[in-house]
């Protein structure tokens, strides 16, 4: 049975690998066309894609005069419902917003991308995506803005949002000739969308959980080992995503909304443990976090390789610029869109400047990145882990597993919402989208090919793209909308709610 | 000078019958009667974003039924006689800390809770909603078993 099964799932994966191979390569070279730098070291060579997310975020914070900032205080006022009207309650909170958000991008970045900065770029790194993660505060800060500004709300009282209405409605304020140019980026980001949606949403985060699952199962030994174990995983997880999604069993979602928070906690508190085992080591693990962003020690592509790597991890992780964000924000209640753009800030704060560094820290001081036995990702953290406590990476592995299903989550309405804007709304629409969603989770999970994993990660850059051009071009109406409720704030005609009388 | 009784219902026997007799002590004082439905929410619960679109669309669900279900059959049994001033109210939020807010809102006298029968072991876990509300309360609280 084994034998068969071995073949089956051999066919399958070469069937799969012919078809994504030519897409992958095609769509990988073009978005991550490079530049090399040869001259810095071998192989060391600057992404345009991570260019053109960076240039983002430092300009918006030029811009907007370091608003990531100063909208810090006013962030978390918000989202403790400082603000909240009680005549409101039952609607989707500042707080709400932001977690649901959160739980869409806390995932394998923050594990295995950190892990792979580091190997590549050395403890330098971290102090970049460190610097990256705060750029990129900014630029959540101008898109969530604009999401609830151009949201859409439906006769039936439904709302939402997101990169393809600030396009096309923000747009066409602007003037009727940019209407046009809108609404090509609002259907040019669709498309990437729903790439993204099957790429880096769901096949990458299916392949990664069924990796971490099968490795902490015993590996190819395991109960995991067999040849089919993938698909049989794949099938599982697509069932249960189907089940929320298109089941519309809420109990399950509602299970992992739950566990997410904790997961998240749980792993702070695991890498608080290794830093707090290794207390002497710490300051020293910071200093060189500091100094080797500069001037990295030999085979780290110097201080441009170093800087690389942590900026485009960093991108990885966050999303910020990419407008998943802006869709996942829209929801909330508020009748000031500047106060989700004060909420989003506080996302790649969570996600970068703090889980991203503490997976840092944790590898730097146990110095499991500088192992070259194993390929730098989820197995480096592990092993950090694995350091100070034997059965760490048991949680890490359903830490993985649960993140990677929110994250699934969360791209499926992403997704639907790309559909949705592109072929109407319809029963018909959302349900084929749904079904294909669930068919990738198999093709992800099932299958060990790098030509899966490429799409993956292309697709979702290329929302960068239209959506950026779309920030620029709406940069004035949100430094007005930012301003404007700041004014307001400090004069006193907007209070929090135990003020009012 | 207290205008009102505010009265959680949750569906229970218990919590009608505390409605009865808060419209009893009402008459008596001259107070006007708040009945309250409070559906069970917190602003700090994680929903996925397909609920979040939706949420608008369930409170205004939630409120309906809440008023039809357990408000409205309650509402018509006390306010037949004529004689009392009774109106309704369904809040999303935290039992206790809504009826107290509601308490403050309507400066109520008291507040008239059922008891509800639940298991100890049940209410070692979640508490009970008359036991927070005796912790928070400004006003005098009232359980009817």
């Amino acid at each position: 049975m084994n034998e068969s099964s071995d073949l089956l799932a051999a066919t399958f994966d070469e069937s799969v690998n012919a078809f994504f191979e030519p897409i992958s390569t095609a769509i990988s070279t073009v978005v991550f066309y490079a530049i090399p730098l040869d001259f810095l070291g071998e192989g060391v060579e600057l992404p345009l894609i991570v260019v053109w997310l960076v240039i983002a975020g430092a300009f918006f914070t030029v811009y907007l005069r370091g608003f990531q900032f100063r909208a810090f205080g006013q962030a978390v006022r918000l989202i403790r419902g400082r603000y909240d009207d009680p005549r409101d309650a039952g609607e989707v909170t500042h707080f709400q917003a932001l977690a649901t958000a959160v739980s869409g991008t806390v995932g394998l970045g923050n594990i295995a991308g950190v892990a792979v900065a580091i190997s590549l770029g050395g403890p330098g790194a971290t102090f970049w995506m460190i610097i990256a993660g705060l750029l990129g505060m900014c630029t959540k800060g101008v898109e969530c803005t604009l999401g609830v500004k151009y949201r859409n709300e439906y006769p039936d009282g439904r709302v939402s949002g997101g990169p393809m209405y600030y396009l096309t409605k923000g747009l066409r304020e602007k003037s009727p000739r940019l209407g046009t140019l809108g609404k090509v980026l609002a259907v040019l980001f669709c498309i990437f969308t729903l790439g993204g949606a099957v790429g880096g949403g769901n096949m990458f985060q299916a392949n990664q959980a069924f990796s971490q699952a099968q490795s902490v199962t015993g590996g190819d030994d395991g109960p995991l080992g067999f040849g089919a174990a993938g698909a049989v995983f794949g099938l599982v997880l697509a069932l249960l995503v189907g089940a929320v999604i298109i089941g519309g069993i809420r109990s399950i979602a509602r299970v992992t909304d739950k566990l997410v928070p904790f997961m998240a906690v749980f792993y702070v508190v695991a890498c608080l443990t290794v830093l707090f085992v290794n207390i002497d080591q710490v300051p020293e693990a910071l200093a060189s976090i500091v100094t080797e962003a500069f001037s990295p020690e030999a085979g780290y592509g110097g201080l441009v390789g170093v800087l690389i790597q942590g900026f485009r991890r960093a991108a990885f992780s966050n999303e910020a610029g990419l407008g998943s964000a802006a869709i996942a924000h829209s929801a909330v209640k508020t009748n000031e869109p500047a106060t989700e753009g004060h909420v989003a800030v506080l996302e790649p704060f969570i996600d970068t400047v703090v889980i991203c560094t503490m997976t840092a820290l944790a590898i730097v001081i146990t110095g499991t990145y500088a192992d070259e036995s194993s390929a730098p990702g989820v197995e480096t953290t592990s092993a950090a882990f694995e350091t100070v406590v034997g059965w760490f990476p048991v949680v890490l592995a359903i830490a993985v597993i649960l993140f990677a299903y929110s994250t699934m989550l969360a791209w499926s309405y992403y997704g639907l919402k790309a559909a949705t804007y592109l072929f109407g709304e319809s029963m018909l629409v959302d349900r084929t989208w749904k079904l294909i969603f669930c068919v990738f989770v198999i093709i992800g999970a099932s299958s060990t090919l790098d030509s899966v994993i490429g799409f993956s990660d292309s697709m979702i850059f290329l929302m960068a793209l239209p959506n950026i051009v779309g920030l620029y071009i709406l940069a004035r109406v949100v430094k007005r909308e930012i301003n404007g409720y700041r004014e307001r704030l400090a004069s006193g005609e907007i209070l929090p709610v135990a003020e009012r009388r | 000078m207290s205008s009102s009784i505010v009265v959680g219902l949750d569906g229970s026997e218990s919590s009608t019958r505390a409605a009865h007799a808060a419209a009893d002590a009402a008459r008596r004082h001259g107070l006007r009667l708040v009945l309250a439905y409070v559906v069970p929410w917190s602003p700090f619960e994680i929903h996925t974003a397909e609920e979040n679109e939706r949420r608008s669309i369930d409170r205004r669900q939630e409120i309906a039924t809440a008023q039809e279900k357990f408000l409205d059959p309650v509402l018509q049994q006390l306010s037949t006689g004529g004689d009392l001033q009774v109106e309704s109210v369904v809040r999303h939020g935290h039992a206790a800390e809504t009826l107290v807010a509601l308490a403050r809102e309507h400066d109520a006298a008291w507040i008239t809770v059922g008891r509800v029968g639940q298991s100890r072991v049940r209410t070692l876990l979640f508490g009970s909603t008359p036991s927070s509300l005796i912790q928070l309360s400004p006003v005098p609280v009232l359980v009817v078993p």
